[in-house]
């Protein structure tokens, strides 16, 4: 179960962007958050992945806070790949910093083998946001927070991306937030949606609708 | 980049080839010729038999000249290597905490604010001249600039998203300053040893000319320009002229080859 109890967020004496944020999601759970520009999603799922640490409150997977060490069970997906990895690095090396996926997982979120060999500039945005999809989905991993990862991405390119990440989750009970304007794809994939305004959650309007 | 430059860029590199090859091996070809007193020919101005003519002890300039231009090339590219070296180290030691960091920047910012032409004749003298001596003081007193540029480079670098990923991954801070961070920052430091070179020479020669650094008895530029002071007002003119001459040539070669390399990479 990954928890937020009352998670508030402010930058250096600022007035708080997030506050008294409660949310839960159990394992193989998707949740939806979407809000308007500046309304803190982008932030909010750095809080949940680790990556910027709360004000106040706590991020909790199965009652225990986000571990400062070794790898963290919440994975970040940002919305550009192309900032996601080290542009000196190719491909294979790219994904063995996590982990050497198996070739079904790889031809599931069509990568071919002769990327590996290849430097991120000479792959195209959806190739190595996928890339980076996968590479997120390493042992250990139970919930990654997708930030408007598909909003770069054609209607084929988003609908193969998604089926993927959904057919995994769902065998191993991995855990999804997707951050994304698009209300439509919150709808067809998730299963709790919350609009973010004012700085906290709100329910949304087609909230609790099961997909 | 069209022809034109590209061509200019090319020109540059092969003089800098050409210089360096020259200097470096100086040494094999000239053999004992600059310090070879011929007394018949003393203070003897340039002419076909003495190209650039000789000192007070009827030694050919030319020889002397180039020797003390490679010995300063050699001084120089120590100093610049060991000067970087330091930099890069300390602006990587202070990506790995925060309070290691505010060291180095304390440490920057204090050898900064001081003179460095003083701090340099200070521990030139505190370690008693010669080679060493001065290469270990150009290198000290001038890795802050470098290393503030590094340290700059590599904190932009550490925001980037790609290593707050890797420490997702639970990869070590060491791990990412050696992996993400540093091969970033090897052109800066191949163009920042390059930039630092020719200020090595010129300070080479400038302690040498103070009498705290290389050994009177050395061929450095910095001993011929300081003989020549004594000549100078008998209108032995070429004893001066040349070596400074020769020594602005190899400055400024190494400045356009670094200034050309830093707008490349």
């Amino acid at each position: 179960m990954l928890e937020t109890h009352q998670l508030s967020f402010h930058f250096a004496a600022g007035t708080p962007l997030l506050a008294d944020i409660s949310l839960r999601l159990a394992p193989g759970e998707w949740l939806g958050i979407s809000g308007d520009s500046g309304s803190g999603k982008s932030t909010l799922g750095k809080l949940l992945s680790g990556q910027l640490t709360p004000s106040q409150g706590s991020v909790q997977v199965d009652g225990s806070p986000l571990p400062t060490r070794g790898r963290r069970p919440v994975q970040w997906l940002p919305q550009s790949p192309e900032l996601a990895v080290n542009p000196r690095w190719r491909v294979g090396k790219i994904l063995r910093e996590a982990w050497t996926p198996p070739d079904t997982l790889m031809a599931a979120f069509g990568i071919e083998n002769e990327w590996l060999k290849r430097f991120p500039s000479a792959l195209s945005g959806g190739e190595l946001q996928r890339v980076c999809v996968l590479r997120a989905l390493a042992p250990g991993v139970r919930y990654v927070v997708a930030d408007e990862i598909s909003t770069m991405l054609d209607p084929i390119t988003q609908l193969s991306l998604w089926q993927a990440l959904k057919a995994h989750a769902e065998h191993h009970q991995l855990g999804v937030i997707v951050i994304s304007h698009d209300t439509a794809l919150l709808n067809r994939l998730c299963h709790q949606q919350w609009h973010l305004a004012g700085g906290s959650l709100r329910i949304s309007s087609t909230a609790l609708k099961a997909p | 980049m069209n022809s034109q430059p590209r061509l200019v860029a090319a020109g540059y590199a092969g003089v800098f080839g050409l210089l360096v090859l020259l200097l470096l091996s100086s040494s094999l070809w000239l053999g004992d010729s600059p310090l070879h007193m011929q007394f018949e020919a003393r203070l003897m101005p340039p002419s076909a038999e003495h190209w650039l003519g000789t000192d007070a002890l009827g030694r050919e300039l030319w020889a002397r000249t180039l020797a003390g231009l490679a010995l300063s090339f050699g001084v120089g590219l120590s100093a610049a290597l060991l000067g970087t070296l330091i930099a890069l180290s300390l602006a990587s030691l202070a990506m790995l905490s925060p309070i290691l960091d505010a060291l180095v920047s304390l440490l920057i910012d204090t050898l900064l604010s001081v003179p460095h032409l003083i701090l340099l004749l200070l521990i030139a003298f505190a370690l008693g001249g010669g080679t060493q001596a001065v290469i270990i003081a150009v290198a000290l007193t001038h890795w802050p600039s470098l290393a503030r540029l590094l340290r700059a480079e590599l904190l932009s670098l550490r925001n980037s998203p790609y290593v707050a990923i890797s420490k997702g991954f639970g990869k070590r801070q060491g791990f990412i300053v050696w992996y993400h961070l540093l091969p970033h920052v090897l052109p800066h430091c191949l163009v920042g040893a390059l930039l630092l070179f020719p200020h090595a020479i010129l300070h080479e020669a400038a302690l040498t000319f103070l009498g705290v650094g290389l050994d009177p008895t050395q061929p450095a530029i910095g001993v011929l320009l300081a003989d020549a002071m004594r000549y100078l007002t008998g209108g032995y003119w070429w004893l001066g002229v040349f070596p400074g001459l020769g020594l602005l040539l190899m400055v400024l070669a190494i400045e356009r080859f670094a200034s050309m390399l830093r707008k490349a990479l």
